[in-house]
């Protein structure tokens, strides 16, 4: 990759990330040096065992936290001060608690915070997040309160706040956890229906074999595998030195 | 907007007065209050008529009698109060069913208990007409500080999860034997107290960083960008207008 995106690069990586290394301010040092790219409209698993630095690495993925060492790119744009609306628009995370995420009063406003943060008003407002609804399938709720949802219709709403925003890659922290089977199936036919790039942290490894043509290992702050995700699963050394274990009886072939 | 959010001084309905903007219903209802406490307290003939105007309101959004007296109930400390006024007053006395009573007192108990009474069934109307929303979204638009606005709409919106978190709280006490009685549970209560407030401050933590990577810098967007129509300010301001009609006279009589 070059510096200019525009003239050397037509097509950008969606996302870019080279020497990533970060340290929490009380010493723990979380990621040691992350390369990976991601291209346009890819599926890409985050896998990895509790602690490695999945969560750390995401919230670098949009400038909450700032990188240490190395540096995080966004279709071609860096992640800094400079660039950070533009960048907030472009990457939309979707967090592990949905409560955490849908804030205001009604599922409506809350599809539309985004956008309208953005500068979008009236009609195209509207629009917008009508879209993102009905794309998760959660039209007719749209003047609900999100806290009288169940779990799972919560982690759609939640998907539709990020989709409002028409980013260019969505990043979602464990979307499977504490749903039913029904409402991952159905998480699942919306991801793929999405001509988006996707990254997915996630220790469900089924769920990244079924959604996600590549994976990475992310492990003791570093990245320590990547490739296709049916290749990954097979490697039995690699899980079992990473702490990653697939359900009883499941056989990734 | 919005169903849910049933509050218990909310009354659903769709009347010409639950229809009206919030915000409207906001300033005729503060204006009534300015004119009701700027009356010269001997004016009795005007406390009567201000009370005919809110039986009119009431019964235009068709709030019950009995809904509105109920919930007047919040004014019982206040008439405590003025009861006690006659008795502890100073000036000149006279004599009510063989009591000494004060003139000057007698006088300050009918103006609190009349304009208090006023105030409030103004106050119970514009609450049994207005969703709690609508009211936070009115105050917005009066350019009440957005930071008030938004403190108290986050405590609508969490006010519930905060409660179901208690609940839990309670269940994993309760079912581990625990049983809040005398003295040696304080210390129990307490240390949950603690634990509930660690725990929203950390999800206070995480909503923000949820807000800030969809594009908050501080400012909360306007979305209801529909503007109160002449007619229904003028319906709205109907009611102080025609107070002040009461008034004006009861000042010059
Ligand atoms: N605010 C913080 N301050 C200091 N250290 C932190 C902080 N947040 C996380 N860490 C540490 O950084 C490391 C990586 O944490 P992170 O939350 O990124 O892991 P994770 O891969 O998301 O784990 P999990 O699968 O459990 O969600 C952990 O060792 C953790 O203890
Ligand atoms: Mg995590």
């Amino acid at each position: 990759m070059t510096t200019d995106p525009l003239t050397t690069n037509p097509v950008p990586y969606s996302l870019e990330v080279s020497g990533l290394a970060f340290a929490y301010p009380d010493g723990h040092q979380a990621l040691f040096g992350v390369d990976f790219a991601l291209e346009r409209g890819e599926r890409v698993a985050l896998l990895g065992p509790n602690g490695a630095g999945k969560t750390t690495l995401v919230l670098h993925l949009n400038g909450i936290l700032t990188a240490g060492a190395g540096s995080v790119r966004v279709a071609g744009l860096p992640v800094d001060r400079a660039h950070m609306a533009e960048v907030r628009q472009r990457v939309g995370i979707v967090f592990q608690d949905p409560d955490d995420q849908l804030f205001m009063p009604t599922v409506r406003e809350d599809v539309a915070f985004g956008p309208a943060n953005a500068g979008l008003r009236g009609a195209e407002l509207e629009a917008r997040v009508t879209r993102a609804l009905e794309r998760v399938g959660m039209a007719e709720h749209a003047d609900r309160p999100p806290h009288h949802l169940s779990f799972g219709q919560r982690r759609r709403v939640a998907v539709a706040t990020v989709l409002a925003m028409e980013p260019e890659i969505l990043v979602l922290d464990e979307p499977s956890s504490n749903l039913d089977p029904a409402s991952r199936r159905e998480l699942a036919e919306i991801l793929t229906s999405l001509d988006v790039t996707v990254l997915m942290v996630t220790h469900d490894l089924p769920y990244a074999l079924e959604l996600c043509p590549r994976s990475l290992v992310l492990s003791g702050g570093t990245i320590v595998a990547d490739g296709p995700t049916p290749k990954l699963l097979a490697d039995e050394t690699l899980l079992h030195a990473h702490r990653l274990e697939l359900p009883f009886g499941f056989s990734p072939r | 907007m919005g169903s849910g959010h049933a509050h218990r001084l909310h009354l659903h309905g769709h009347s010409p007065v639950h229809r009206l903007p919030a915000h409207t219903k906001l300033v005729a209802v503060l204006a009534f209050v300015v004119v009701v406490v700027s009356t010269p307290r001997e004016a009795v003939w005007a406390f009567a008529g201000y009370a005919l105007l809110l039986a009119a309101v009431a019964r235009a959004a068709r709030v019950p009698a009995g809904f509105a007296l109920r919930r007047m109930a919040v004014e019982v400390p206040f008439v405590a109060f003025a009861l006690l006024l006659p008795f502890v007053a100073q000036g000149g006395r006279t004599e009510v069913l063989g009591m000494q009573l004060s003139v000057s007192g007698l006088w300050g108990a009918w103006n609190i208990l009349a304009k208090g009474t006023l105030g409030v069934g103004a106050s119970v109307l514009l609450a049994a007409t207005t969703e709690l929303r609508d009211l936070l979204l009115g105050l917005q638009r009066l350019r009440m500080p957005p930071m008030l606005v938004q403190i108290a709409s986050f405590m609508l919106r969490y006010g519930d999860v905060i409660a179901d978190e208690l609940a839990r709280m309670r269940i994993a006490r309760e079912s581990r034997g625990f049983r809040a009685r005398g003295p040696r549970a304080w210390g129990v209560l307490a240390r949950t107290a603690g634990a509930l407030f660690i725990r929203t401050y950390e999800r206070g933590e995480r909503v923000h960083l949820a807000m800030v990577s969809r594009g908050y810098t501080g400012a909360m967007p306007v979305l209801d960008g529909r503007a109160a129509t002449r007619a229904q300010w003028s319906a709205a301001l109907a009611l102080p207008v025609t107070a002040l009609a009461v008034c004006l006279p009861a000042w010059t009589l």
